[in-house]
């Protein structure tokens, strides 16, 4: 069984390096006709880019992307920095330089990649799954019988921030940084992924479709281990099947036919505000301009933020959506799972917490509301600020540094729940909701509880379990998201996520159950 | 300001302390010679076994005791000078107390087997122990095979964490089957079948005779009354614990096992109280014994005391009996008296149900002529506390219970649900037609 691990762990690793690498590699020679193709498709006007491109790029065989990428970016700035100083706005292009060279790189490509499309993707995706499995399975032998095993992950490397560890955030970063901020660098990974793509959506696989069949497919195969290790508890595994179901289904798939059925590209369970851009102009616009199917998204979109979520939280707590369905939580609790224990449970984070992820509300509000003002007025700035520069900033700093890099990026050191807990401004939203209107809530057993922390330790969300649960309160919080670990870990059967009765669910001891003081007369003498 | 001193940071010692706290501006120091925070002693397993890090089984960020006033001190206390009331520490340091808890917990017991004192021979109780069996068994290579000695839930937990790290253990119970002393008979069945489950090498009905030394004074086999030699690096003594009160001889505190102490956890010297593991009651309360070394009681009287030295004189009252354990994979809880075999009274039956495959069980015990519910036990199924502590202060009867079992069960959602078997089975057994109502939030708030 250990060798099975052995060997599939080797061919993991032989995978990911393989699809490490590919960034690095490939031959790009463009021609005079596809350049003429993406200008056409890109709507270019700027003549000076064109002779820029025809003089350095078109015809030239290109070694790695990086050559043709500099290229590409310099003519673009170089263009439309002239076109500015000559006041000629019409043909300033607004793509970002990054962008505009993966495009270019896309349809310059050649040489083995690009032809051997298939066996490019067995050798990345397929190796890396079949590895992956070959690690995860023997798990149902030698985790013994079902029950609660975190043997260990305090003694090991991976788990415990040690250099396995600090190497997969360096390779989550990077891998990060290089699909928001360098997309041309991943022009080779939408190769191996093309046949998929042309067969879902009939178009070319972008780096964003690479994103979302690697992040299905991370979930998928880390669910099989989350399947494996929690086969003692059915709530895990019912739960873990639903946020992989929405997921595949939803973000992934869903999305890609509306495509190739000539709708809006749209992932339905998407909720603002953590559906940032959901009101933003060019959204507003595509549906407004794809007649009925536009509207009724239009519409859901409205819905599911002011009916759905407040209904659904009154009466399952946010956990319906936070682990049950959002891609973010669907992948801290498949990929994030090892690293739950290492969010940090002290007062301090808590306070940090607290002012981060509602000012994280706060700005996606304020945003928005500059945006629709925006929108119907038809100004470009709200009291002298520019909307679009507030756009760009909270897409920056929020969509892609805290969502992205950090958000996932962190897991082995922060843990899995980075984002969640101190910036998704729907987390922040359904956790007003769960705290003061909610039937949700963690109950405690009792005096149960032996206080030896397993609860607070697993926790991904940072919530010191255990000072509520050896207090004998229930456990009602903004931030839990139910993901039921707690109560999974609790080695005394103290902790049960419960949809029980507004009334009573917050439930102050002075002294807990089983010590019988004349409760009445302390309570008198208190006052 | 009057000063309270407490000599033990366990779970009752920093129990009484916080509650003192909370109703008082008094003076507190706590001392221990064991850690320098107060951590779960209860979770010291977890931290061997990889779940934790010692960090972790300390229920209060280190800024806690400063911001609250609670003085610690990392020493270890020699004697009492009840007179004068002074407390001497090791380094000859003194400490004048106006009132003394004594909170010293317990120690591993010893009975005289040869080679007791050996090198790889050690319990498991403290802080120092576990550090000692990180030194003693780090690995398989190590420690190529483990002994333990002792059929209770400190022995089973040592077996558990050796076998966490792949060691070899064979476990020698002196009684025919595992805990019998306190679980049924089915119950314990089926916890020696999930031990053999684990690769635990199980030995019942056998006592250690000695443990054999090899050239450099460790340990290297033990034998049994059986007339076997097993070859072990590491012998776990876990046959039970007894009161950590030696120090106390000689400052005039009554002792038996332990330090005796009244209803009002009072020892026979005005000031002196003791708590958790190390009191002994003068007067059994109910079916409890006179000493409790148990988590739950040891929180209690820290309760009850801190009531009494801030003004208020109650006594240790406890409630109906509960406690909870896990025995590897299988969580067991207990609410009221459920008797084995052995010390059953003649008026407890028992109503026993098990799982056909999994290991799931439970045993309700009840008065054979009044039907009332006396207690129960359950494995590998959650139980609400509320619900079966209401039951029995209510004096229901096991009719009643089999009815409205549905309220009581505490597991996760979705998880499988037994009550409509064990009832089935229980009318089967008792010729009754009790139908289980459907689970009411209503009743089960009907307290709050």
């Amino acid at each position: 069984m250990k060798a099975i691990k052995n060997i599939g762990l080797l061919i993991f690793l032989v995978g990911l390096g393989i699809f490490a690498l590919l960034p690095l590699t490939g031959t790009f020679t463009l021609s005079g006709e596809s350049l003429q193709t993406v200008l056409k498709e890109q709507n270019i006007q700027s003549e000076l880019f064109v002779t820029e491109m025809e003089n350095n790029v078109v015809g030239k065989e290109f070694n790695g992307i990086g050559a043709l990428s500099s290229k590409v970016t310099s003519a673009l700035e170089n263009t439309n920095a002239q076109h500015r100083k000559n006041k000629e706005y019409n043909k300033i292009m607004y793509t970002s330089p990054h962008d505009m060279a993966a495009t270019f790189a896309k349809i310059s490509g050649e040489g083995f990649i690009v032809s051997n499309k298939i066996l490019m993707w067995f050798l990345t995706f397929g190796l890396a799954i079949i590895g992956a499995l070959l690690f995860i399975l023997p798990n149902v032998i030698l985790l013994g019988k079902k029950g609660i095993k975190n043997d260990g992950i305090y003694h090991e490397n991976a788990t415990n921030k040690g250099w396995i560890a600090w190497l997969v955030f360096i390779f989550l970063v990077s891998f990060y940084l290089v699909l928001y901020f360098r997309p041309e660098y991943a022009v080779n990974w939408t190769y191996t992924l093309d046949p998929l793509s042309q067969w879902l959506s009939g178009n070319p696989a972008g780096h964003w479709f690479v994103y979302g069949f690697m992040y299905s497919t991370v979930m998928s195969v880390m669910a099989v281990r989350m399947y494996i290790k929690y086969r003692h508890n059915t709530y895990q595994m019912v739960r873990t099947t639903s946020v992989l179901f929405f997921q595949i289904v939803f973000a992934f798939l869903i999305p890609e036919i509306m495509v190739r059925l000539q709708m809006p590209y749209y992932d339905f369970k998407n909720i603002f505000p953590l559906d940032f851009d959901f009101f933003f102009q060019w959204n507003l616009r595509s549906l407004l301009n794809s007649g009925g199917i536009g509207l009724f998204i239009l519409v859901w979109g409205i819905v599911l933020t002011l009916v759905v979520v407040p209904v659904m939280v009154y009466f399952f707590g946010k956990r319906w959506y936070c682990s049950w369905v959002c891609g973010c939580g669907g992948l801290a609790e498949t990929l994030g799972d090892p690293y739950r224990q290492h969010s940090s449970k002290s007062l301090f984070s808590w306070k940090v917490e607290r002012w981060l992820v509602h000012g994280v509300l706060v700005f996606v509000v304020g945003m928005t509301l500059m945006t629709l003002y925006s929108f119907f007025t038809q100004s470009g700035t709200v009291i002298g600020i520019k909307t679009q520069s507030v756009q760009s900033a909270y897409s920056f700093l929020i969509g892609a540094i805290f969502a992205g890099v950090i958000g996932t990026g962190f897991y082995p050191i922060f843990g899995n729940r980075v984002w969640c807990r101190f910036g998704c401004p729907l987390a922040a939203y359904l956790g007003f909701v769960q705290r003061f209107k909610s039937r949700f809530r963690i109950t405690t057993n009792g005096g149960q509880c032996i206080s030896c922390g397993n609860c607070s330790t697993y926790c991904e969300q940072g919530i010191d379990v255990r000072a509520y649960a050896q207090k004998g309160e229930n456990i009602v919080r903004s931030s839990c998201v139910g993901c039921g670990v707690c109560s999974a870990v609790c080695p005394r059967g103290v902790l049960n996520l419960e949809n029980g009765p507004l009334k009573g669910r917050i439930n102050p001891t002075e002294v807990l159950l089983g010590n019988d003081v004349d409760l009445m007369e302390l309570v008198n003498k208190k006052s | 300001m009057e000063h309270i001193v407490i000599i033990g940071n366990g779970i009752a010692g920093i129990t009484a302390a916080r509650h003192i706290r909370k109703l008082s501006d008094k003076k507190i120091t706590v001392i221990s010679a064991e850690s320098d925070y107060f951590f779960a002693r209860t979770a010291l397993m977890y931290i061997y076994m990889g779940h934790m890090k010692f960090e972790h089984t300390q229920p209060y960020e280190n800024w806690f005791w400063k911001k609250n006033r609670i003085d610690l001190i990392n020493a270890f206390v020699t004697k009492v000078d009840s007179e004068n009331k002074k407390l001497l520490l090791q380094d000859s340091q003194e400490i004048k107390f106006d009132k003394l808890i004594i909170a010293t917990g317990s120690k591993p017991n010893m009975f005289g087997w040869p080679g007791q004192d050996l090198k790889g021979v050690q319990g498991l109780y403290s802080k120092q122990d576990l550090e000692l069996l990180e030194v003693n068994a780090p690995n398989k290579d190590v420690c190529k095979r483990a002994v333990i000695v002792g059929g209770g839930l400190i022995g089973i937990e040592m077996a558990e964490m050796l076998r966490s790290r792949d060691i070899p253990v064979t476990f020698l119970v002196r009684e025919e089957s595992f805990w019998d002393i306190v679980l049924p008979q089915g119950e314990s069945q089926m916890i020696n079948e999930h031990i053999l489950e684990h690769h635990i090498d199980l030995r019942l009905n056998t006592n250690l005779v000695k443990i054999i030394p090899d050239e450099n004074g460790r340990t290297k086999a033990v034998t049994t009354d059986k007339g076997e030699t097993i070859e072990c690096n590491v012998v776990g003594l876990a046959a039970g614990v007894s009161p950590k009160v030696d120090f106390l001889k000689g400052a005039g505190i009554t002792l038996g096992k332990g330090v005796k102490v009244n209803e009002f956890l009072e020892t026979n010297i005005r000031d002196i109280y003791a708590i958790g593991d190390c009191a002994e009651q003068h007067q059994t309360i109910g079916n409890r014994r006179p000493v409790e070394a148990v988590w739950y009681t040891g929180r209690m009287m820290g309760e009850a005391l801190a009531q009494t030295i801030c003004g208020r004189r109650t006594p240790y009252n406890p409630g109906h009996w509960f406690n909870s354990a896990k025995f590897l994979d299988i969580e067991y809880q207990t609410y009221g008296w459920v008797f084995p075999e052995g010390s059953k009274k003649e008026y407890e039956e028992h109503f026993h149900w098990r799982h056909p495959t999994e290991k799931i069980c439970i045993t309700v015990a009840f008065h054979k002529d009044s039907k009332q519910l006396l207690g129960i036990n359950t494995f590998g199924i959650r139980m609400r506390h509320e619900i079966v502590d209401r039951w029995l202060t209510e004096k229901r009867g096991i009719g009643y219970v089999m009815e409205y079992l549905k309220d009581a069960n505490f597991d996760p959602e979705f998880y499988t649900r037994y009550e409509k078997t064990i009832v089935a089975h229980f009318n089967s057994t008792f010729g009754t037609n009790i139908i289980t109502k459907k689970k009411s939030w209503k009743r089960i708030f009907s307290n709050a």
